[in-house]
């Protein structure tokens, strides 16, 4: 038992400075793909932004829906409806934009990337680069961290806006709530610091998703089955790693 | 024992192992300059990751490998990376980039690491794919090729650098007795024209005889035996003799390492 729990717990530690040392090491190339490379890295922003677009605006659009009518069945019991675009923008800007933009990004982007990444590595592509003298990680690990890293705040920012979208056609079209009273509130009350948060926020996950989506690839078994797995696990772990982010940078916020 | 001079790679007392798996152990391996070195040997015993051992893919246990007298596992990462550029190789299975199509594979090596205009990487590129065969095939992506034609395509990339080394891993698998005859003269004919030293793994003796000055049977983790191809033909080794015609029975089995057939059949190796 005790045993158990000391082996997952080094397990754990160990994965962790890895990892680290791992994103260090994407960090360190960065600057240079980035000018050296600057069209790969446009295609990856472009590829993962693209490949999540659609999913990412119909989420926003029916997440804000609820918010809207979720919103003004609460607020009018205070008699406050007015209010409801105040609360949908709070919701979107801080919480559900970045976290549910950063799952979507997980379970679309992330898995593409860490499969393709994985079967490059199981198809020898990979010690293919290093045969050539062309290190891997510059040439297809790093562009496509940026990338990811760069489209996420993008995507949260599009999720909200679409999202905010849907709080209006449900809070203003079909409920009636003044149409004035539903945008000046939300602009009166959302500070400086609650959008600072929300893009601060997206940043870190984007952050998250890209690296665990990289290193999950970078570092599968390779074969059909250990790629699957790394697949699957990017997903997970991306999840579990935002939601806790989100709720320590939360906290963080609310004290500063 | 071939001076240094002559060896353009030397391996010495080479031990390595997968897990509790030793593959080698005390592997001895001369590759001379300018020559065809061929590479034989049973499947799985390690022709593979002997050559990742050689371009230090793999670190081994002990045991040296030299290039040109120099021990590589003294470089670091940027003179490792200006000794691969000497080295083409061919991978067991192509290891095409898959989303680049056929002539920006070729072109990859000469777009990371010359600064040649663009009409001259036009022209090298489809002088390579000419070489093979599959000039008419530039446009394809690897997805869209053959085995065959994929390791081709790989040859031909292997080349675009104009290597002082090319290794070569199964390079005739896959290939009909046409473009087998074509790729076996290629080999030949880039070695001897161009100066390069090759090594060339393969299980393919026939081919091996025409094309090879030297090999070397690997079995075992050793050497099994090596010479020209008269000189294993006429060996009088077993083991030699066994691998060279083809045969089941002899000193290599052709079985991986299992329990006693009969007995399992019966269900006896679970008690
Ligand atoms: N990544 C790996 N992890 C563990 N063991 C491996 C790995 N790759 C290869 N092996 C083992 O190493 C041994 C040698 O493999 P290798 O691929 O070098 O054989 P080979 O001689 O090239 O065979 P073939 O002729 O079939 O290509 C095999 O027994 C294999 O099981
Ligand atoms: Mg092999």
């Amino acid at each position: 038992m005790l045993r158990d729990l000391y082996i997952t717990l080094r397990y754990f530690v160990t994965t962790f400075g890895a990892m680290t040392i791992f994103l260090f090491e994407l960090l360190r190339h960065t600057p240079r793909v980035f000018f050296k490379r600057f069209n790969l890295v446009v295609g990856q922003v472009y590829n993962a932004g693209a490949l999540s677009l659609v999913i990412i605006m119909v989420s926003g659009l029916f997440v804000g829906g609820v918010l809207g009518l979720q919103g003004y069945d609460n607020l009018q019991r205070f008699n406050a409806e007015d209010a409801v675009g105040t609360f949908a923008g709070f919701a979107l800007v801080k919480e559900l934009g970045p976290v549910i933009t950063a799952l979507l990004f997980a379970g679309r982007a992330g898995t593409a990337l860490a499969s393709e990444i994985g079967l490059m590595k199981a198809t020898d592509q990979l010690s293919a680069m290093e045969m050539m003298a062309v290190n891997p990680v510059t040439r297809v690990v790093v562009p496509r961290f940026i990338g990811g890293v760069i489209a996420m705040p993008l995507l949260a920012g599009v999720f909200s806006a679409v999202g905010l979208l849907g709080a209006h056609l449900v809070g203003v079209t079909l409920l009636q709530v003044d149409v004035g009273a539903f945008w000046q509130q939300m602009q009166q009350t959302l500070e400086v610091k609650d959008v600072v948060e929300g893009i601060f926020k997206s940043f870190v996950f984007g952050m998250i998703a890209s690296l665990m989506a990289v290193w999950e690839g970078y570092n599968a078994i390779p074969t059909a089955e250990g790629v699957g797995r790394a697949t699957t696990r990017t997903v997970v772990i991306t999840a579990i790693a935002v939601l806790i982010s989100d709720f320590m940078i939360t906290a963080a916020f609310l004290k500063g | 024992m071939a001076s240094a001079a002559e060896s353009i790679i030397e391996i010495e007392d080479l031990d390595f192992s997968r897990g509790p798996r030793q593959i080698f152990k005390n592997l001895n391996i001369n590759i001379r300059r300018g020559e065809v070195t061929a590479v034989m040997g049973p499947s799985g015993t390690g022709k593979t990751t002997l050559l990742r051992l050689i371009t230090r893919q793999l670190v081994p246990d002990a045991g040296t490998i030299r290039v040109d007298g120099v021990d590589i596992s003294t470089l670091n990462q940027a003179e490792l990376y200006k000794l691969r550029r000497r080295f083409g190789m061919l991978f067991q299975n192509g290891a095409l980039l898959t989303d680049l199509n056929v002539f920006e594979n070729v072109a990859f090596p000469l777009r990371e690491h010359t600064r040649l205009s663009t009409r001259l990487i036009r022209h090298v590129v489809l002088t390579k794919l000419h070489a093979v065969g599959l000039r008419g095939a530039a446009d394809m992506m690897p997805s869209e090729l053959s085995g065959g034609m994929a390791r081709r395509v790989a040859l031909a990339r292997a080349m675009v650098m104009d290597p002082d080394i090319l290794i070569y891993d199964e390079p005739f698998v896959g290939l009909d007795p046409i473009s087998m005859g074509v790729i076996v003269r290629l080999v030949r004919q880039m070695n001897d024209a161009l100066g390069i030293s090759s090594i060339l793994v393969s299980h393919d003796v026939q081919e091996i005889s025409t094309v090879s000055d030297r090999s070397y049977l690997i079995s075992d983790g050793k050497v099994a035996a090596s010479g020209s191809p008269d000189e294993l033909n006429r060996a009088s080794s077993e083991l030699v003799r066994q691998f060279m015609h083809g045969m089941a029975d002899g000193p290599v089995a052709f079985h991986y390492n299992a329990p006693n057939y009969a007995e399992q059949l019966l269900g006896r190796d679970t008690e």
